[in-house]
C-alpha cells in the first residue's frame, strides 16, 4: 500500500504502476455528467473556468447531501466511460489526473500516457467509506447543478487502485 | 372486503425506502463475504475487503451504502378484495419516496431526459401494480443504481436459438459490461412474454433473494450455466480480474409468442438493496 499527499508531482506519478493500492490525501475535486458538459461550454466559448485545472485530479462522482454532522454525505465514484469524450481534451489542457471506476477509452489511455498523469479506481459501491474520508467538502462551481456540481474535497487515506499508469499499463 | 388507506401504504415506502438505501440485503452481504474469502486476485480481494467494510460503516452511521440511491421501483401486488381509500395510490408512494429521500440524505438522482433538469426530490417512482387474489398487499422497494441498469440489455431472439442462446445472450451482455456496472453484478433476465413484460421480468428477478434458485428445474439449469460461465470471464470483482464477476443469475418467465424468444438482462450491482413487505 502506498501513501501520497495531492497535488502529485511527475515523478511521483511516474513510481505508480497499474495494479498498486494507494491511500489518497490532499484535495481533489468532483466532476461528472452535467458540469463536464458546462465545462465544455466554458472551454468553446473562451471562457475562464471557475477553478483550477493544472494539476488537478477529478473525481467522477456525485454525492449524496452530508448530515448536519459529517462533512460529505456518501460519495462513491461513478461509471468513468461516460466522461471519456471529455477526458483527452482536460488532460491535455494540464488535467493530472481522475479517479472514478471501470474502463476508459484507448484515447483517454493514450492522453494519460502522453501527458504523464494517472488515473485511479476507487471502489465503486463503497459510498459509505469514501464519504467518510472526506474531511471538507466546499461546492466551487455551478451549484445549480446540486449533486453534480464541483465540490472541492479534503481527503485522508482516500483508498484506490491505479488502474491506468503513465506508461500505458491497465488493470483491466 | 378489507379498506386500506394509502396513508399506510406512503409509510410503508416511506420505512422500505429509508432502509433499503443504507442496508444490504442478508444474503447479498453472504454473497459478498463468500466471494472475499474464496478470492485470489489481490485487487479484487482488497476491493471485495473494501465493499464489506463500506457496508458495515454505511450502517454504524446510517447513511447510504452506495451515493446511488438509485430510482425507486415500486412492486406492488394488490390483492383483489382491497379496497384503497385515500389519497391516489401514485401520489401515496411518491410521498413515501419524496420524505425517505429527503430525511435519510439520500440523493435525488432522477431528472428530465432531455433538458436533464433534476427534479429535486427523487420521484416520480417507478410503479408496477398486479391485482393477485386475497386481501393483503405485498409492497417491494427496489432503489435501483444506473451504472448497472445502463449496462442492460433486451435480445429479441429466434426460437431456434433454444436455450443455448438465452446462455449466450446472458453471458454476453456481462462481457460487454467488463468493469463498468460494479462488478460483481447480480444477473436478472426476463424470458418470454412480450418487448415490455420480459424487460419487467428481469427487474422482478432481481428482487428474488441472491442464492435463490427458479423453481422450474429447466429456467434453474439456465441460472447454473450461465452463472458458472460468467464467473469464467475473469472480469473480477470491479473488473480487477478473479473469480467472482456475478453473485448470481435470476431468471423469471412466461409465455410467449410461437414466432419469438425475448431475452432481457437487468444487470444489478453488487449493492443489492431490496425490501419487502407484506400490508
Amino acid at each position: 500500500m502506498k501513501n501520497i499527499t495531492l497535488p502529485m508531482d511527475k515523478e511521483t506519478v511516474k513510481c505508480l504502476k497499474a495494479g498498486d493500492s494507494v491511500l489518497i490525501s490532499g484535495t481533489i475535486m468532483t466532476a461528472r455528467d452535467c458540469a463536464h458538459k458546462r465545462i465544455f461550454e466554458y472551454i468553446k466559448d473562451g471562457k475562464t473556468l471557475p477553478f483550477e485545472l493544472k494539476d488537478s485530479v477529478i473525481y467522477y462522482a456525485g454525492p449524496c447531501p452530508a448530515k448536519p454532522e459529517m462533512a460529505s454525505g456518501s460519495c462513491g465514484p461513478t461509471t468513468s466511460a461516460r466522461m471519456d469524450s471529455f477526458a483527452p481534451t482536460l488532460l491535455n489542457m494540464g488535467l493530472g489526473g481522475m479517479i472514478g471506476k471501470g474502463e476508459m477509452s484507448d484515447e483517454v489511455r493514450e492522453a494519460i500516457k502522453k501527458n504523464t498523469c494517472v488515473y485511479f479506481a476507487a471502489i465503486g459501491g463503497a459510498g459509505a467509506l469514501y464519504g467518510s474520508a472526506i474531511k471538507k467538502s466546499e461546492c466551487i462551481a455551478f451549484p445549480d447543478l446540486l449533486s453534480e456540481a464541483v465540490y472541492k474535497l479534503e481527503v485522508e487515506n482516500f483508498p484506490v487502485v491505479v488502474a491506468y499508469d503513465c506508461f500505458g499499463g491497465s488493470i483491466y | 372486503m378489507r379498506i386500506v388507506n394509502t396513508k399506510e401504504i406512503s409509510e410503508a415506502v416511506y420505512r422500505m425506502a429509508l432502509h433499503a438505501g443504507v442496508n444490504l440485503t442478508p444474503t447479498c452481504q453472504n454473497a459478498l463475504k463468500k466471494a472475499c474469502s474464496e478470492e485470489k486476485s489481490e485487487a479484487a480481494g482488497f476491493a471485495l475487503e473494501t465493499l464489506l467494510k463500506n457496508a458495515e460503516i454505511a450502517k454504524k452511521n446510517a447513511m447510504p451504502v452506495c451515493q446511488d440511491t438509485g430510482m425507486a421501483v415500486v412492486i406492488m401486488e394488490i390483492g383483489q378484495q382491497v379496497y384503497l381509500e385515500g389519497e391516489l395510490l401514485r401520489d401515496a408512494v411518491n410521498d413515501g419516496v419524496r420524505r425517505a429521500y429527503n430525511d435519510g440524505y439520500f440523493r435525488k438522482s432522477v431528472c428530465n431526459p432531455i433538458t436533464r433538469e433534476n427534479t429535486g426530490d427523487n420521484t416520480p417512482a417507478v410503479i408496477h401494480t398486479e391485482i393477485v387474489s386475497g386481501d393483503k398487499i405485498k409492497i417491494t422497494f427496489l432503489p435501483k443504481g444506473f451504472g448497472s441498469e445502463n449496462m442492460s440489455k433486451m435480445y429479441m431472439l429466434k426460437p431456434a436459438q433454444g436455450v443455448e442462446g438465452i446462455i449466450s445472450a446472458i453471458v454476453e451482455t456481462v462481457r460487454l459490461a467488463g468493469s463498468r456496472p460494479c462488478p460483481p453484478v447480480y444477473v436478472g433476465v426476463g424470458i418470454g412474454g412480450t418487448f415490455d413484460t420480459c424487460a419487467f421480468l428481469a427487474k422482478k428477478a432481481i428482487t428474488r433473494d441472491v442464492g435463490t434458485s427458479n423453481p422450474d428445474k429447466k429456467i434453474a439449469e439456465i441460472e447454473a450455466e450461465a452463472l458458472k460461465r460468467i464467473n469464467e470471464l475473469d472480469i473480477g470483482c470491479q473488473g480487477f480480474h478473479g473469480s467472482t464477476t456475478a453473485l448470481g443469475v435470476s431468471c423469471e418467465w412466461a409465455p410467449t409468442h410461437i414466432a419469438g424468444l425475448p431475452v432481457a438482462v437487468n444487470i444489478q450491482c453488487h449493492c443489492v438493496r431490496c425490501e419487502k413487505e407484506i400490508l
